[in-house]
């Protein structure tokens, strides 16, 4: 990809806000949030649960709508975003169905897009390949661990062209040595396809490891309280984690975080 | 020690065998048809030496077979000399059937311990240790009946209702064709598809859920009884009115069953189908349909059991002089007890058969699900 693309804006976000109105009154799940997040960028989303962290993914997946601000997808508002089928969005569990082959389940966005069976075929064996499940096609769902189910569904949301994926803590319910190694997997993946990717997690280090740029939120209601431009190399073995540099931005995210909770007490 | 505790069936067994030879004859005196001595004494034979040989340390396998055939053997000449003699069982005679009895469930706890690794034989097993069981409800129910003398009206014996069955195949299979193949077949069929394609009608389109659901509630609690002789007004004495009750019976277990199963799908599937931009009916195949397939056979086996039930009942209500329902309500009437119990017998297997069918089926359709996976 060319280096003048980087400077384009994939969610471009403006004073959003976000009100659910509940039987005890409104919940501002979010409120003022300004964010850019430029082509090949990995951002992560950091914060104490109700921070409204998964409420901002799906508000750019228009899985829900904001009450407040501006948002833009693609340059699109959320809603043509998502008609255009231009994210791919990972759960916090597999979502995988399990009357559906492992195959059959990373086709069913292709069939509900029309692709043709010789590119499903294609597709198919490609991202598998990307996740590491080559030769599980045939397998069901139920019949794989966790962390394969969770990379599945990965493969499932890369199998279209969609230059966006959105994860919602995709590993929080996996064990930490299964999570780093995933989370290693993650990185080579990004760097072989060069999405734009948006992930919400509440790990410290996974997010530091991860990012290219860190939004650290706080609650009630949901905001950005800082943004952090991560300094490390794009290139990054399990090892840079022991890292003065790594260190230091981790610490920062959690102060971030610390500053977001004393403002509420 | 605990050969004793093992087999206790067996101790018993011979213990009630024992105090049967004591009292020796197997019949009251001057009965019409007496017990030859070699077959009462083959009876005794039998039973003690299956109790006895089944205490000895022997493979299971080699045991059961032995229980097997002991104890069926010595039932089989026990009630053989029945016809002729009814009510005149003794103490005695009872006594020796309540020893084989008790060995052949020593034989089916030695079956049920057996563990095999080879599956025919293991399919075998599952087959041989129903159908014993099968086989002492039917010994029990002869037994009684002609050993106690229970009037014919009552209860006839397994064997009468066995015999009246084999003689009367060609009406039976003319009132299976009648009441299954045209009313059942049609009516489920009909029934089922109707309240599949209302659920999905009131599933798209919100005037339907709000206006329907209520008034097919409402059908729902109508009494068949009441519907019966309406339908036949309508549709006349043959197989159609029929078919209209198990329609109106069927109708609506189908309907709840499936609109409850088109919400069974979770939100983060439904929302993964959303953030494909899926449409209704893209969603509805490949997700909700799917998700729904669990409650949909729920209904389905449901309505295999009322759709018989209805047909029959409803034949009550006027009938062509040929069908199930028809044959009950007339041979009951002219006292043919034994041709009511061959049309129930009757009954009972083909709502087996449908039932079967359906939950093959299920397993076939749903093996995706929890309550399927292991197996």
């Amino acid at each position: 990809m060319p280096l003048s693309d980087t400077s384009y804006s994939v969610v471009s976000a403006r004073k959003l806000g976000l009100t659910f109105e509940t039987g005890d009154g409104p919940v501002h799940a979010l409120s003022d949030v300004d964010l850019e997040v430029r082509r090949g960028d990995f951002v992560s989303f950091i914060g104490p649960s109700g921070c409204g962290k998964t409420t901002f993914l799906r508000v750019i997946a228009d899985l829900e709508t904001a009450t407040a601000g501006d948002i833009t997808v693609n340059g699109m508002t959320p809603e043509d975003a998502r008609k255009s089928r231009s994210y791919g969005y990972v759960f916090q569990a597999p979502a995988l169905y399990p009357w559906r082959t492992i195959e059959k389940n990373i086709a069913l966005p292709l069939e509900i897009m029309n692709y043709t069976a010789a590119e499903r075929k294609e597709r198919i064996e490609r991202t598998l390949d990307l996740v590491n499940l080559a030769g599980f096609g045939k397998k069901y769902p139920w019949q794989l661990s966790g962390g394969m189910q969770q990379r599945a569904s990965i493969a499932r949301a890369l199998a279209f062209d969609a230059d966006l994926l959105l994860m919602d803590e995709p590993f929080g319910a996996l064990d930490e040595i299964v999570r780093d190694h995933l989370n290693e997997q993650l990185l080579k993946l990004w760097a072989r396809t060069q999405k734009t990717i948006c992930f919400v997690t509440h790990s410290i280090p996974e997010a530091v490891y991860l990012s290219t740029k860190i939004v650290v939120m706080s609650p009630r209601p949901g905001r950005v309280t800082d943004v952090i431009e991560s300094t490390l190399p794009k290139e990054r073995p399990l090892e840079i984690r022991e890292s003065p540099e790594f260190l230091a931005i981790a610490h920062r995210v959690r102060e971030g975080l610390r500053a977001g909770h004393s403002y509420e007490e | 020690m605990s050969i004793f505790t093992r087999a206790w069936q067996s101790w018993l067994a011979l213990a009630l065998a024992l105090a049967a030879l004591a009292t020796f004859p197997l019949g009251i005196s001057d009965i019409p048809v007496p017990y030859v001595p070699a077959r009462m004494f083959s009876v005794y034979v039998l039973a003690i030496g299956g109790a006895i040989t089944s205490l000895l340390p022997l493979p299971g396998l080699f045991l059961a077979a032995v229980l097997l055939v002991c104890s069926h053997f010595s039932t089989g000449l026990l009630l053989s000399r029945l016809t002729g003699n009814e009510g005149s069982g003794s103490v005695a005679f009872f006594l020796v059937l309540a020893a084989n009895w008790l060995l052949a469930w020593r034989c089916v706890s030695l079956l049920s311990a057996i563990r095999t690794r080879s599956s025919t034989f293991d399919a075998l097993l599952r087959l041989i240790i129903p159908a014993i069981f099968g086989a002492w409800i039917l010994i029990l129910w002869e037994a009684l009946t002609r050993g106690l003398g229970i009037p014919f009206i009552i209860l006839p014996p397994p064997s009468a209702i066995g015999a009246r069955l084999m003689t009367s195949v060609p009406t039976l299979w003319a009132d299976v064709q009648q009441t299954v193949f045209k009313a059942v077949v049609f009516g489920y069929v009909v029934g089922c598809a109707s309240g599949f394609a209302v659920a999905i009608l009131a599933d798209r389109v919100a005037f339907f859920r709000h206006g329907l659901l209520p008034i097919a509630n409402l059908m729902s609690a109508l009494p068949i009884i009441g519907v019966a002789p309406i339908m036949v007004m309508w549709f006349g004495f043959d197989w159609q009115s029929k078919a209209a009750v198990v329609i109106v019976m069927t109708f609506f277990p189908m309907l709840v069953n499936t609109i409850a199963g088109l919400s069974a799908a979770g939100s983060m599937e439904r929302d993964l189908m959303r953030s494909y931009a899926s449409d209704y009916w893209q969603t509805l195949m490949k997700l909700r349909l799917p998700a729904a397939m669990p409650f949909i056979f729920n209904a389905l086996k449901i309505n295999s059991t009322l759709a018989l039930i209805g047909a029959i009942v409803a034949e009550f209500f006027g009938t062509p002089i040929v069908g199930m329902g028809f044959r009950i309500s007339t041979e009951i009437g002219r006292m043919n007890v034994d041709m009511v119990w061959a049309e129930i017998a009757v009954a009972a297997l083909v709502g087996s058969v449908f039932y079967g069918l359906v939950a093959l089926g299920e397993r076939a359709t749903t093996f995706w699900h929890p309550s399927n996976r292991g197996g």
